[in-house]
């Protein structure tokens, strides 16, 4: 209770300090548990997002690109490649099920991704969840139509009824706007995948779409497939990007997206030595801080030990005050982390589609807090083996 | 109750060598005495307390108190026997002013004995600061904080209160307010008590007065 009642009283006796001290601690903190939350939640998140699909097959060029282009909907197409070849996987006994995609062309940035009905027919594009319609109805193949998923339709403002002319390119440019007009007949249920950022038109449209180029009317961007089995994607692993040089085969998906994490490994490691400096800023804020009101709390320090304090007990006290105002700093930092997760994955959201799960269990989030009361209390121990060495006598009165 | 005997303490001097401040043969007190010290500035008188309440580390002698060698113990031990056997005021009060009237007497009892909030506001009742418990120091007159001080020294009744020129910073009716007070509570609880001061009207109310040099034989020359 005495050391509770001397660490509470001088905390507030140092007031200000003591809140610009936990307030660059709370900063800290937070920012921390973001890093290490996004990343790693990213990239177990990221590298789960497949679609519904274990392969990609599309034009001869890099996995990463195809993956993040046919899964994710983002990059550019690496190329097409021809209907037959579409026919000729579809066929194959150890794929299950193949959708083709055609892209390229977007509504004022919006991607539109031409495919077949099938994928929201058959493919389940996580466990046991098939994409549903929240307004409307699935678009016809042989018709203008289009299904929008739902964060693209709530940022456009689109309803079912709504009619638009697509533009050519994945990156929009009002000079080239297409003449076919479309009808949003459906709006897709939100799947926090990539596919809510995605307008969905038949494939037809988009391979005969005007000014594109006649080939592509028998060509496809890529092709999605369900395999039967693991052994099946070694198999056409062999076959297409072994023995094989006109195509890509990418398979696993997540594990292609994996790539993309370990490729930007080095940013990991920058991450931690950015942790490693700024936990020691914060050690090095709390020194500072307490260390610098030391001189005002000698007479206060030498009045406790004329009361019969012992040296251990001042010491422990100043400690603990450290620890404590590492322990608002941690506490506080849980706002900061809040806000900035929900700004971090919001951005995330809108430029992949792909939504983080918050409500997730990570051992940062007790280890950076209790690493920020360890530093704080590190950083105390300077202060007080300055205050165990307090000469009572000297300090407390002129010698008469 | 007090004895010393051979008691020397010296400090660093500019030169590299050593001045001695306090040179005590031999000095007692028995329990519920009180006395007074009369000595001039820089006599050692302060260094003589501060000895005694085990806040300097003697160079030689003994200081016992209570049939315990102070200067034998440890720290710890002496910072613990500190506690509870001897209370303390300062001519500067030396309130905590981060803290109320009531948790200044209760911080000086937990060392101690341990807090006893019933009995602190008791002592502060009789004290005559029952109705300023929850006030700060920086909020009471310098006649309260001495009574605050007083409150605290004996709250966790001591059997020595040392009072070092406990009405320096008074005015001449709160020095003789407060040193009455200082006496009669000390009375009441049966705490023997040493006062030092070179204040003739502070020391007139005391029956037993002794000139410092008379027992630190430093001053000696200097005193007659």
């Amino acid at each position: 209770m005495t050391l509770l009642l001397i660490v509470y009283r001088s905390l507030r006796q140092h007031a200000l300090s003591t809140l610009v001290t936990a307030c660059s601690l709370a900063l800290a903190s937070g920012l921390l548990m973001t890093v290490w939350f996004v990343k790693t939640q990213s990239q177990r998140t990221f590298t789960q997002t497949t679609a519904g699909f274990d392969a990609v097959l599309g034009a001869r060029g890099s996995k990463l690109q195809l993956v993040l282009n046919a899964i994710f909907h983002l990059e550019a197409s690496p190329g097409n490649l021809a209907w037959a070849d579409y026919e000729q996987i579809k066929r194959h006994p150890a794929v299950k099920t193949a959708i083709p995609i055609a892209v390229g062309d977007n509504f004022r940035g919006w991607r539109i991704v031409g495919t077949v009905p099938e994928l929201f027919a058959d493919v389940e594009y996580h466990a046991a969840k098939k994409y549903t319609l929240a307004a409307g109805r699935f678009f016809e193949p042989e018709k203008t139509e289009a299904v929008v998923g739902s964060f693209a339709a709530s940022q456009l403002g689109w309803k079912v009824g709504t009619t638009f002319h697509p533009f050519h390119g994945l990156a929009f440019d009002d000079q080239h706007e297409h003449d076919e007009l479309y009808t949003v007949v459906g709006i897709l249920a939100p799947t926090n995948t990539p596919a809510d950022r995605v307008i969905w038109t038949p494939l037809e449209g988009v391979q005969t779409m005007s000014g594109h180029n006649p080939a592509a009317a028998t060509e496809v961007s890529a092709v999605l497939l369900q395999l039967r089995s693991p052994t099946a994607g070694f198999m056409l692993d062999l076959a297409y990007n072994k023995q094989g040089n006109r195509l890509t085969f990418a398979y696993p998906v997540g594990a292609i997206v994996g790539e993309l994490f370990a490729k930007i490994g080095w940013f990991d490691r920058v991450l931690e030595l950015v942790a490693y400096l700024v936990g020691l800023v914060a050690a090095g804020s709390v020194l500072a801080s307490i260390y610098a009101s030391m001189n005002a709390r000698r007479r206060d320090i030498a009045i406790l030990r004329a009361l019969g304090a012992h040296r251990r007990t001042v010491f422990g006290a100043v400690v603990t005050e450290a620890a404590a105002v590492g322990a608002l700093g941690a506490a506080a930092g849980f706002a900061v982390y809040g806000v900035l997760l929900v700004v971090v994955t919001n951005v995330i959201r809108v430029q992949t589609g792909v939504v983080l799960e918050l409500a997730v269990w990570h051992p940062v989030l007790v280890l950076c807090p209790l690493a920020m009361i360890a530093l704080s209390a590190l950083g105390g121990i300077v202060p007080a083996v300055k205050a165990y060495r307090i000469p009572v006598a000297a300090t407390l009165a002129p010698v008469s | 109750m007090l004895a010393i005997a051979g008691l020397a303490k010296s400090y660093p001097s500019p030169s590299g060598g050593r001045t001695m401040i306090v040179e005590v043969s031999a000095f007692a007190l028995a329990a519920g005495e009180q006395l007074a010290l009369r000595g001039e500035s820089g006599s050692g008188k302060t260094t003589f307390l501060h000895l005694i309440a085990g806040l300097l580390d003697a160079d030689a002698g003994r200081i016992e108190l209570g049939g315990v060698d102070m200067a034998a113990l440890s720290e710890p031990k002496r910072d613990r026997l500190r506690a509870e056997k001897l209370g303390y005021i300062f001519q500067t009060f030396n309130l905590l002013q981060g803290y109320t009237v009531l948790e200044n007497v209760l911080l000086g009892m937990s060392f101690g004995p341990g807090a006893d909030r019933a009995h602190a506001r008791a002592v502060l009742e009789r004290v005559g600061m029952g109705g300023h418990l929850r006030h700060f120091p920086s909020q009471l007159s310098t006649g309260q904080q001495q009574r605050v001080a007083v409150a605290r020294a004996l709250a966790n009744r001591p059997t020595l209160v040392l009072a070092d020129e406990p009405t320096g910073n008074l005015d001449r009716r709160n020095a003789a307010e407060s040193l009455a007070l200082i006496r009669e509570t000390c009375r009441e609880s049966g705490a023997a008590l040493l006062l030092v001061s070179h204040d003739e009207q502070a020391l007139a109310q005391f029956e037993r007065v002794r000139e410092f040099s008379e027992i630190n034989r430093l001053n000696q020359g200097a005193a007659s």
